[in-house]
């Protein structure tokens, strides 16, 4: 297997802290731009958080959204240009906490567009504050004695609960935790862009990462908390395909 | 002969491609630092390196290429 | 050609952006501009362009944001309490350097306040229309047909200085009924938009919208660059009207649908022989300094005139600069004040 670096990553070097998978999965998004060779037709758009400077890392056109409001302009980028591939690149806090009625109705209305939806369960730009996604009894800034689900609720499960919409072609969620889940990854967030491509509405690969930095862990060790901890909460799988539903 | 090639400068030294080697030949060189001030990743044996590159598929900054 | 026809502030506000090249518009319901959506709901997919019914006043003005950077001419509007949920937007808008129409159709506040026409909306407008250092360009046409005019001249100026641009109007402005012509608009010359997220077609370098600039000396040097974008502005594209104005002893400031109660009271205290003038800002960033600045060297004092407890009043005064009284009236909650109402106070302040 050659790797090298794919064409639609900038020569940036990222500012994440060790270990930190975003840049995992910067790296296999503009590894399936580049496969489909769609550079050229895609525009991306960020997120705030740690991935805000994403417009700096990918080479095609990019756009910095407001805290939460990507899948909205997305959306108007989308309809402006049909023909561009457009996908938002968020993470928990952005997409389902502050964004997420922006997150529901691009569901609801079948927007066309691909979220790559980074789940870490912490605010990892804040400095680790608890995040939609953070499990009972996590420890974060916010809820220095574990997230007590009396006081903070549950766990906001987003594959699930996007699956539930029409307009919904594609949720599934993976993880970067271990090589042969890197790979998984890969297929799930090219399936994505390609449903895309064919016009079948919202896709959205939901990824289990990693802060090892705010979750207080070395790299490798927040990878074991990652499956000990979040897959059990979170489980890895497709949640919708209406390509599978189209060919049965 | 493929063989992974470690860029020390990218490298911020977290140790995912180190358990990712099959063969366990990527180590930290924790004699040096690069200019980032990391213990930069470096394959101990490249004879014995094949270029399978799973430790480039978890190098969260592409760091690490497969080249012929 | 000449084409009269008769058409609602509202309707002919959203019939002007179609024709003079806005395709998309993305809006949420609210009173009192609901015509204007439904108008951009009803023609839109019928001449090409896109109506989106958003899930919210956030939403929209995202989507706005969106198709900004794509590079089409784009649109929203609200009322009041809705653009105040605008305001993040708005502020990212102008932060990113996105040329965009918002339209604002003011109702009475705070909070839900009233659904009656209101110019209470003056300080968000000019002054706050989100965080930060930055403007946006404010009209206030002042008759249907002069809505006609500005939204043109809305789309053209944001294109130009690649900014938001806001028609503040009122709920009065948006449902009255004038004979409008939409030939006699004039149009100015734009750039193109090589800035905007269309793909880079793997021949440019990637262009990128973005209004975060963590280096302090790069925001520090972004903004003052767009301060002198601003200036510019200020020197070229300050638009009133004035009035009576050669002799005037006592100069009504006033600009919307209360310039037009000014102008009663102005001609029934001219027919009384009172000196009596106006001056009546059609924008309101920039303000129209000039006119004002003359007449504070002849006029004896100045009377501004708004449907709010005084808010421009407070840029009349910066002009006027202690060389004259400045008075204020106003009525607010969405009431109006009659001609008749405006010229007692005119002959108080005349002592007549």
């Amino acid at each position: 297997m050659a790797i090298k670096r794919p064409h639609a990553l900038t020569d940036v070097e990222l500012h994440y802290c060790p270990g930190c998978t975003h840049g995992i999965v910067h790296r296999l998004v503009a590894e399936v731009i580049d496969e489909l060779g769609i550079e050229g037709k895609t525009v991306g758009v960020a997120p705030v958080g740690c991935s805000v400077f994403a417009y700096n890392y990918f080479n095609c056109d990019m756009i910095e959204a407001p805290h939460g409001r990507a899948p909205a302009v997305a959306t108007g980028v989308k309809r402006a240009r049909p023909e561009c591939a457009v996908f938002t690149y968020q993470g928990d806090g952005d997409l389902a906490a502050i964004g997420t009625a922006e997150t529901v109705h691009v569901g609801a209305r079948g927007e066309n567009i691909t979220i790559i939806f980074i789940n870490n369960a912490i605010y990892g730009m804040t400095g680790g504050q608890m995040a939609p996604t953070t499990i009972a009894n996590q420890v974060t800034t916010t809820t220095p004695y574990g997230r007590s689900l009396q006081v903070n609720g549950n766990p906001v499960k987003v594959c699930e609960m996007l699956a539930t919409l029409d307009g919904t072609a594609y949720a599934e969620r993976v993880s970067v935790d271990c090589v042969k889940n890197v790979m998984a990854a890969k297929k799930a967030i090219k399936k994505a862009f390609t449903m895309q491509l064919e016009g079948k509405g919202l896709s959205i690969v939901e990824v289990l990462s990693t802060c090892p930095t705010n979750w207080g862990l070395a790299p490798n060790a927040a990878m074991q908390w990652l499956r000990d901890n979040l897959m059990p909460v979170f489980p890895l799988g497709v949640y919708k395909d209406v390509s599978k539903e189209e060919s049965k | 002969m493929k063989k992974a090639v470690f860029d020390e400068n990218r490298c911020k030294g977290c140790g995912l491609c180190v358990e990712a080697c099959p063969r366990k030949l990527v180590e930290l060189d924790k004699h040096r630092l690069n200019r980032k001030g990391y213990h930069p990743a470096d394959c101990t044996d490249t004879e014995r390196c094949n270029g399978c590159g799973l430790c480039a598929m978890m190098c969260p900054d592409t760091a690490i290429t497969v080249e012929d | 050609m000449s084409e009269k026809v008769l058409m609602k502030g509202n309707e002919a506000l959203a019939e002007a952006a179609i024709r003079c090249g806005c395709t998309h518009f993305f809006g949420y319901p609210i009173t009192p501009q609901t015509e204007l959506s439904e108008y951009m709901a009803k023609q839109m997919p019928k001449r090409g362009g896109l109506y989106l019914q958003a899930e919210s006043e956030i939403a929209a003005i995202n989507m706005v944001l969106g198709a900004a950077s794509a590079g089409v001419r784009v649109m929203t509007s609200s009322s009041s309490p809705g653009i105040s949920l605008k305001c993040e937007g708005i502020s990212y808008l102008i932060g990113s350097d996105l040329p965009c129409v918002i339209v604002n159709m003011q109702r009475g506040g705070p909070g839900l306040g009233g659904i009656q026409p209101a110019q209470s909306d003056y300080f968000q407008a000019t002054r706050a229309l989100g965080h930060g250092d930055g403007h946006a360009i404010v009209l206030a046409p002042a008759t249907v047909q002069e809505v006609v005019n500005t939204t043109t001249l809305a789309f053209d100026l944001a294109d130009i200085y690649r900014t938001p641009v806001m028609i503040l109007g009122d709920g009065a402005l948006g449902q009255m009924m004038e004979p409008i012509d939409f030939a006699e608009v004039p149009r100015r010359q734009c750039p193109a938009k090589d800035w905007a997220c269309t793909g880079t077609g793997m021949k440019r370098p990637h262009n990128i919208v973005n209004s975060l600039y963590i280096q302090p000396e790069d925001l520090e040097r972004l903004v003052e660059e767009r301060f002198e974008r601003y200036a510019k502005i200020e020197a070229e594209e300050a638009l009133w009207e004035e009035q009576n104005t050669e002799d005037t002893e006592l100069v009504l400031v006033a600009y919307g649908i209360t310039a037009r109660i000014a102008k009663s009271a102005m001609n029934m205290a001219r027919e009384k022989g009172l000196k009596v003038g106006l001056v009546r800002p059609i924008t309101l960033w920039p303000f129209p300094k000039k006119p004002l600045d003359k007449l504070s060297a002849t006029a004896k004092r100045f009377l501004c005139v708004e449907l709010s407890m005084g808010q421009m009043v407070e840029d009349v005064r910066l002009v006027v600069n202690g060389r004259a009284p400045v008075d204020f009236f106003g009525r607010t909650g969405g009431m109006l004040m009659t001609p008749a109402e405006l010229l007692a106070q005119i002959e108080e302040r005349m002592g007549k």
